[in-house]
């Protein structure tokens, strides 16, 4: 059984930190953070072994509320530091979050790279479908005809979809959940940190502030609402037909698989190169 | 094998750096190839896993510079190198580690720019970028080195001033220091100085992340030992959270100027080669300050009163070690192999009848010896 909330409140988010958040109310950010917390204790790690790091957007601001080693980066660039952090202790938990722009656009290089590398790591990216704290501009998810800050006149590229490209490039355990589905993000989260390789969850979530405002969705039910009628689970979407599917989309686990993992290839690197053993390096 | 590579060696600057960084302690290295620094990626590849540390190549150059920030903080020591086109693209993430205080080194080969510019050609024209690439006022260290052993003993002292400032230190080579190849007899490291960062020893409950003591330096944990707190690139508080408080502010930019400031005798280092009677000097840096050495070994068989003031600290300018040969001097020459970025610095110190006298060279070739004799006779007469 999860432990009751105000326990978990008290035992993973900071006491020194001054809330309130900056988020806005009803923001799917939180629920996100709620997933990742119950996550974390079901797995039963120490919160000093636990790294989370973080991009540039409203999901950026997530880990200075959390009681871990917490660590906000630059926009898009989350991964590479995550990369020199779990290669120097391999023994932290390493877990990214980062927004669709962040993950996508600026942090897109780096995105399919960590993938390919199969570092063992678990980046969550928050997919709210546009570029939230700088003011609604469209992202890389952004669905065509919809409206952006920067689409005025809808918009005329089209969404990629994060989580069949991070299976492309080689991630060892994909999820696609949505902030309606709580309890799925976790059981995501915790089943893509128990695989041991590069995970991805990618999290559908509400920007009703910066989105859902321009694409008449501008209370957070509403977005939640069209979630639930649009995400089909894995197992069902396996049923149906092309057509049933059209303007749906899956959630669930899309591959979970295991891989060479790259921390456990390079300790064979060093052995071959005749490393004296880990207690006895200079 | 590890550790120590035989004494007596002919290496190349290149090598020469690896050496010196694996002496100093750095274990972990990321980079993208790009000449003239790539040697320094190939042979960390075989070199760190002999010593129990990492190589990894990056996708590019903004992810090396991620990558060697983020193993600085789970405790570290690292490095990248890399070139202009490189260097550029690192500028955002250098300028994190700068407002986090993430120690760390940054090569620069340097070769002819902007853009791709000449790939195989020497060049300097990265001082300036060395000091105010990134945005926003930050304070940095900038070394550069001329021979093959500097090579080795600067990289050395890039780590220990990095780690006991906790600021990115950059190392300014080129590619004639880069590529040419020299005797030299490296240390053990066992009689090398090393400087690791502080780490604390209080409880975790009682570490304040951000609090400089009066050196102005806070003592750095390093990601799962115990201490767990917030590392961010906004301006923050003493707990490192982020702050828009004016008073926080100000006080957390002073102190990063601070804690460099008041290390500016350790950190300011110049060699001299006949100053103590010299009416003239060449100021140099980098393969340029060989050439001029050699001018000036020229010019004293020829008794003309010439010294050399060769800076190793590019930055902060050591200003009160040129002040003197200014005062010194009724002439000095400054040869650069770009269009004038330290004669500007020699400039801005100048408050003495010193003539400043610019030599500049960019069309790919190095500055010889023999085409600053004339410069040096005409200044001293
Ligand atoms: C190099 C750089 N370019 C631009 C920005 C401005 N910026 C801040 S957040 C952001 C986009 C955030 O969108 P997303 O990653 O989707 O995250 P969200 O805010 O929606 O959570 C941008 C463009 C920046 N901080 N750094
Ligand atoms: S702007 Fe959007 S993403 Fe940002 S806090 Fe508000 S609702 Fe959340």
């Amino acid at each position: 059984m999860a432990k009751e909330v105000t326990k978990l409140v008290h035992e993973y988010l900071r006491h020194d930190k001054k809330f309130p958040h900056v988020w806005c109310p009803g923001c799917g950010n939180g629920i996100v953070l709620g997933a990742l917390i119950r996550a974390i204790d079901r797995l039963g790690l120490e919160k000093d072994e636990i790294v989370l790091a973080s991009g540039i957007g409203c999901s950026g601001r997530m880990p200075v509320y959390a009681d871990f080693n917490t660590l906000h980066t630059t926009h898009g660039r989350c991964l590479t530091f995550a990369t020199g952090v779990k290669l120097a202790n391999p023994a932290l938990t390493v877990i990214t979050v980062m927004g669709d722009g962040d993950a996508t656009a600026i942090g897109g290089n780096h995105f399919i790279h960590a993938a390919r590398r199969n570092l063992d790591l678990t980046a969550i990216i928050i997919n709210n479908q546009i570029y939230g704290m700088t003011g609604g501009q469209f992202s890389p998810t952004t669905p065509y005809g919809s409206h952006a800050s920067t689409a005025r006149y809808g918009h005329i590229e089209h969404a990629f979809s994060i989580s069949e490209l991070a299976v492309t490039a080689g991630a060892s355990f994909v999820a696609r959940a949505t902030v309606y589905h709580a309890t799925l993000i976790e059981d995501m989260i915790k089943k893509s940190i128990e695989n041991g390789g590069f995970g991805v969850v990618e999290v559908i979530s509400n920007c009703h502030t910066e989105y859902g405002r321009r694409n008449n969705m501008a209370d957070p039910v509403t977005m939640l609402q069209w979630m639930k009628e649009h995400a089909v689970t894995v197992e069902k979407a396996g049923k149906m037909s092309p057509e049933e599917l059209a303007g749906k989309f899956t959630v669930g686990v899309l591959a979970d698989v295991k891989k060479p993992v790259y921390t456990e290839e390079y300790e064979k690197i060093r052995k071959r190169a005749g490393a004296p053993k880990a207690g006895e390096r200079a | 094998m590890s550790g120590n590579l035989p004494n007596r060696r002919l290496i190349q600057g290149n090598e020469a750096i690896v050496e010196g960084a694996l002496a100093a302690g750095c274990r972990f290295f990321a980079g993208y190839p790009i000449t003239p620094a790539s040697e320094i990626s190939e042979i960390l590849s075989a070199r760190m896993p002999e010593v129990g540390g990492t190589f990894i190549q990056m996708e590019d150059e903004i992810a090396s510079m991620g990558a060697i920030i983020g193993a600085s903080l789970a405790g570290t020591k690292s490095m990248t190198a890399t070139s202009g086109p490189g260097f550029s693209l690192m500028q955002e993430n250098l300028g994190f580690a700068c407002i986090a205080e993430v120690p760390c080194v940054v090569v620069n080969v340097m070769r002819g720019g902007p853009s791709t510019g000449l790939p195989t050609s020497p060049a300097q024209g990265d001082v300036m970028q060395a000091r105010w690439g990134t945005h926003g006022d930050h304070p940095i260290i900038v070394l550069a080195v001329s021979t093959v052993l500097d090579s080795f003993e600067i990289t050395v002292r890039a780590f220990n001033l990095s780690e006991k400032y906790r600021v990115p230190v950059i190392i300014l080579s080129d590619e004639v220091v880069a590529h040419t190849r020299e005797t030299v007899s490296l240390p053990a490291w066992e009689d090398l100085e090393v400087t690791d960062r502080i780490s604390p020893d209080t409880p975790p409950e009682w570490y304040v992340p951000y609090e400089g003591s009066s050196s102005g330096v806070p003592d750095m944990a390093a990601f799962g030992k115990g201490y767990r707190y917030h590392v961010t690139g906004l301006v923050h508080d003493v707990r490192g959270f982020p702050t828009q408080r004016p008073e926080e502010i100000e006080a957390f930019t002073s102190r990063l100027f601070r804690k460099i400031s008041q290390g500016f005798h350790e950190i300011q280092k110049v060699e001299t080669v006949f100053m103590e009677d010299a009416e003239t000097a060449v100021i140099a840096y980098g393969s340029v300050a060989r050439s001029a050495h050699r001018a000036v070994i020229m010019g004293r068989s020829q008794g003309l009163r010439v010294g050399l003031l060769k800076l190793v600290t590019l930055f902060p300018f050591p200003r009160r070690l040129v002040e003197p040969v200014l005062h010194q001097c009724k002439a000095v020459l400054v040869p650069e192999m770009n269009m004038g970025q330290i004669s500007r610095e020699v400039n801005r110190v100048n408050s003495s009848a010193c003539r400043v006298i610019k030599h500049n060279r960019f069309d790919g070739q190095l500055i010889t010896p023999e085409e600053l004799m004339p410069r040096i006779e005409k200044m001293t007469s």
